[in-house]
């Protein structure tokens, strides 16, 4: 096993372990009471305004948004962190095929990698942080991902039928 | 052109070899693997063809009656409407998760599978993980499937019912297990055990393995781009979208302008649309992308002719393709797009089935040579 394969199989793992410890924690500790309270904003801000006290209905919708917001964000850094575990798994398995020396895929892993770790944990800290850096890390996280697929998609198709 | 023959003989998987042996992990983790696939994608066109549409029509009506009781300033109506929605959700919800769940834990068995030469346990010790893998990875979405039908009948717990905790328990097993494979792993790396050759071998470099690795390999690709531009484009859109919608319902109802309310109804039930389609195409185009990729190891396992093994191969990557673009058109195209996504799906289970039979042919014939045949 070269060290690139190494690389890409130990991260992937770990990543997964991670990812569904994540999502353990999450379904265990957080997710019915956000979904809870997700519904229960939204069901307020209705009765509220049923008994047209609309500024308190319409706290109660901002109260559903920025929740959702979080939900949407939680469950996706799950799902996320858990697929680009799997497919750095996949890749460490297939990496030696690449039509490309080992340096060079020891950068390609190391970029899918570090991807594959900052842009989940990007679109998971805008849930504390709605600025911009935040934001920035989920774009050069997924930018790296991208990129090092785009080179992989590469590496594999020069290997040709030899 | 290797033949499967000549590939299996050259990786040492012939008759009497462990790798491959009668309910050995990697057989059980291929089998499993591909049959969780299969059914997990079996259960998502049934989900996707008698439940998701009629539940989101049901969802709407209950926003629409909520509207209504707003107009009539009957605030106990509008929370009875919306305990009728939770329950639409939660319908909705389960299924998805059943649906997800059981492919993704499919993918991971082929993932484990996959690297069990690197694994330095003693084969005993990887069927227990293979085993304990598996039994969380079906109990989990069965689980998970019973929450909305339990509910929180007998429950000890004031929120989460038994069927949650069920589906938590499949989640601890499917961790410990993955957390077994880690340790392997570990002591593979620390021991530099001399399995290169078959390690090697896993992936035979033939016409099938190469256009299921670099398809997968594009379809991954293209799905990160559309996911990057989803993010930048029509994410935050999406969600300003649904609060401005849902205000709107709100303030027309409460002045009593219904037309405008159930038109806000009306806008809110295509924009959560149009989020979900966007979303599973972007989904779904991975996802194939990632099986592609993983059936690519599982080819020297597919006992079938070259023939055989191109054509599955095609009609897979032609459903993986179908699937998510029809999905994606389906605000635009209605209900064709809806049936010919559905059809693309059928292609990917068809291929899937198929690759299933061959993998089977392929024991068959390893049980007989090694006498293990009863």
């Amino acid at each position: 096993m070269t060290r690139s394969q190494k690389l890409l199989i130990a991260s992937g793992l770990a990543l997964a372990i991670w990812g569904m410890a994540y999502g353990l924690y999450y379904a265990l500790f957080d997710e019915h009471q956000t979904l809870d309270r997700m519904g229960a904003a939204l069901a307020t801000s209705f009765a509220r305004a049923a008994e047209r006290k609309m500024p308190e209905a319409r706290a109660a919708l901002q109260t559903y948004a920025e929740t959702k917001f979080e939900y949407v964000r939680e469950v996706d850094v799950h799902s996320h962190w858990i697929g680009l575990a799997m497919l750095l798994i996949v890749l460490g398995v297939v990496f030696d095929h690449l039509a490309f020396e080992e340096r060079r895929r020891v950068m390609v892993a190391l970029g899918l990698i570090v991807g594959s770790i900052v842009f989940p944990l990007g679109v998971i800290l805008q849930t504390v942080n709605r600025g911009l850096g935040p934001q920035a890390l989920a774009v050069i996280g997924s930018a790296l991902v991208i990129l090092s697929l785009g080179a992989i998609t590469l590496g594999l198709a020069r290997k040709g039928a030899g | 052109m290797m033949g499967n023959s000549e590939t299996l003989a050259r990786a040492g998987l012939s008759s009497g070899d462990g790798a491959f042996a009668a309910w050995s992990a990697r057989r059980l983790l291929i089998i499993g693997g591909i049959g969780l696939i299969a059914g997990g994608m079996i259960f998502g066109d049934i989900f996707a063809v008698f439940i998701l549409h009629q539940n989101a029509a049901r969802i709407s009506e209950a926003l629409l009656a909520a509207a209504h009781a707003v107009g009539a300033q009957d605030a106990h109506g509008v929370l009875d409407h919306f305990a009728a929605i939770g329950r639409f959700l939660e319908h909705r919800g389960t299924k998805v998760d059943t649906h997800a769940h059981m492919i993704a834990f499919g993918y991971l068995a082929l993932l484990l599978a996959l690297v069990q030469p690197y694994v330095a346990l003693d084969e005993r010790r990887k069927k227990q993980m293979a085993t304990l893998f598996l039994t969380g990875a079906i109990v989990l979405p069965v689980s998970v499937f019973l929450i909305y039908y339990v509910g929180l009948a007998y429950s000890p717990l004031e929120t989460i019912g038994w069927a949650s905790i069920f589906a938590d328990l499949g989640g601890l097993l499917v961790i410990i297990a993955c957390l077994g494979q880690l340790i392997g792993l570990w002591r593979y790396v620390r021991r530099g055990r001399s399995v290169e050759t078959r390690a090697a071998s896993l992936l035979e470099w033939s016409w099938s393995s190469r256009a299921l690795l670099v398809g997968g390999t594009l379809l991954v690709l293209l799905g990160f781009l559309y996911g990057g531009y989803y993010a930048a484009v029509d994410l935050y859109a999406h969600e300003a979208g649904d609060v401005a919608t849902l205000r709107t319902i709100i303030e027309r109802a409460a002045a009593n302008d219904m037309v405008e309310a159930e038109r806000a109804v009306n806008a809110y039930g295509l924009l959560q649309a149009d989020q979900a389609v966007k979303i599973a195409a972007h989904a779904h185009i991975i996802e194939f992308g990632l099986l592609a990729m993983l059936l690519a190891f599982v080819q020297p396992y597919v006992f079938l002719s070259e023939r055989w093994r191109r054509r599955w191969v095609v009609v897979l990557l032609i459903g993986s393709v179908i699937l998510p673009v029809f999905v994606f058109l389906e605000i635009k195209w209605g209900l064709v797009a809806g049936g010919i996504a559905d059809v693309g799906g059928l292609l990917v289970i068809i291929a899937l089935l198929g690759m299933l039979v061959g993998v089977l042919r392929y024991t068959g014939r390893l049980d007989a040579e090694g006498g293990e045949v009863r």
